[in-house]
């Protein structure tokens, strides 16, 4: 049986999932909707979590946080599930497809077939919907593909159960109910006023906008620090991490402009409006961060973009989000 | 960031059809809608940059492999970005073992079972498994 899903691609994949899914169930969300109302927008360096000898960097918030806080806020009830039985796990799955529900699940790209061979590295934290099961054939709505793809059945447990950091273990969510009516602006409300905490208000210098100044701090010696080429392998990281598929351009930036593009429509607060065009230049110069970066990616020796100018170039960026963040944490009280 | 200035930089890593990259960005009366590219040369850069180490890691280990101080194993191993606690995971074998079967004796005394489970863990054929 295969669900009559409407497919639709997104930049990232839970939001993806979580759109899709919403969709199924009667409530139709745009992407940047449910990135903001999940409060996804964020930056967060963590030079003692390493991923392939390089610091961990984000410019969203955890894998799973979109789909949970979109989901609450919304007054929509799901459920999930995580197992250690390989054999469980499918049947679990084949039971909910033959209820006519698409299920949510949590898998690691290493093994997956259609992915690009290119971006197949040991990431275990993408989301895919399977919309039904047919001949042995299961059939996937993966956001970040143009069309459904499929996978036999070993090839989904392989990916299900995907090792190494942060396992997926079979991790699965669906959504149960949804209330007849939604509060929208409550939902979006809610969510900036999440999204400003976060990037202002965490204690730890490592998240938000002191996040974004901590790094700049470490970035301005990276090359005397750790020698010009691992430098610039960890400036290679940084760049993948702000563009690399799933972020619409900018870290997110871009997404979280047409959010609040959106929520001012909704919340009819021009003020808001003006804030979005704000946030479109600050990913504007994100995106010259990274084009100046990679100058240093190409050659060796002297760095073409020097590691002070780059770290200057964050220092303003920080400046320009805190101001932003703190405007909108005013417009929402 | 202009619908007219996305950038549609395509060095083969996405295909048209297939999977390209959604962005956001803006036309000329500001609205945001999403745009489809097939890459940007600073992220495709990056992402060249990530794999030509990848590439070079497994290069020094073929010379190696070629002087008789590794197995193919290890070759393999690094090309697939596994590493032996990775590959401990998926095949089962002790982390101790795998460091016992990148010595190129003790993998040539491999049974077809065992070189199987590598093979499947690193999907390659076991004829490529034993070469280089």
């Amino acid at each position: 049986m295969i669900l009559d899903f409407s497919h639709k691609m997104s930049a990232h994949c839970e939001n993806g999932t979580t759109v899709n899914m919403l969709k199924f169930h009667g409530i139709k969300l745009t992407e940047p909707l449910v990135f903001g109302i999940a409060s996804g927008c964020f930056f967060s360096y963590m030079p003692f979590i390493k991923v392939n000898d390089l610091p961990v960097i984000s410019f969203r918030n955890w894998p799973g946080v979109i789909f949970n806080r979109a989901t609450s806020k919304l007054g929509v009830s799901v459920e999930r599930m995580k197992f250690s039985s390989i054999d469980k796990s499918m049947v679990k799955l084949d039971e909910l497809i033959d209820n006519g529900i698409p299920a949510g699940l949590l898998v690691g790209v290493y093994y997956l077939t259609y992915f690009p061979p290119e971006y197949r590295f040991h990431f275990n934290a993408h989301n895919l919907v399977v919309i039904g099961k047919e001949n042995g054939q299961y059939y996937i709505s993966d956001p970040v593909m143009e069309n459904i793809e499929t996978l036999t059945e070993k090839e989904l447990q392989r990916v299900r159960f995907a090792k190494g950091t942060y396992p997926p273990k079979g991790r699965m969510y669906w959504i149960k109910n949804v209330p007849e009516k939604i509060n929208l602006e409550l939902a979006i409300c809610k969510g900036i006023k999440k999204n400003c905490d976060d990037m202002l208000r965490i204690p730890i210098p490592l998240f938000g906008i002191k996040g974004i100044r901590y790094m700049a701090s470490r970035l301005k010696s990276w090359d005397t620090r750790y020698g010009e080429h691992k430098a610039s392998l960890r400036l290679g990281q940084f760049i993948r991490m702000l563009e690399e598929i799933g972020t619409g351009g900018a870290g997110f930036r871009f997404m979280y402009a047409a959010f609040l593009q959106e929520a001012a429509g909704i919340l009819n607060i021009p003020a808001m409006k003006e804030l979005s065009e704000d946030m479109t230049k600050i990913g504007d110069s994100w995106r010259n961060f990274a084009s100046m970066g990679a100058k240093n990616l190409r050659n060796r020796g002297v760095p073409a973009t020097p590691y002070r100018d780059l770290s200057q170039l964050l220092l303003d960026i920080a400046g320009r989000e805190e101001k932003l963040f703190r405007q909108l944490d005013n417009i929402i009280k | 960031m202009n619908i007219q200035d996305v950038p549609q930089d395509n060095a083969g890593f996405l295909k048209e059809g297939k999977v390209r990259d959604v962005c956001y960005a803006v036309d000329d009366e500001g609205n945001y809608s999403q745009v489809l590219s097939v890459g940007w040369t600073p992220k495709n850069e990056a992402i060249k940059q990530a794999w030509d180490q990848v590439n070079s890691k497994a290069e020094k280990i073929r010379q190696k492999v070629i002087n008789g101080k590794l197995s193919p194993l290890a070759y393999h191993m690094e090309k697939g970005l596994m590493n032996i606690a990775l590959l401990s995971q998926y095949t089962g074998f002790s982390r101790w073992t795998i460091r016992r079967h990148l010595k190129p004796l003790r993998f040539k005394k491999l049974s077809s079972a065992d070189l199987e489970k590598y093979a499947e863990a690193l999907t390659i054929s076991i004829e490529t498994l034993k070469t280089i």
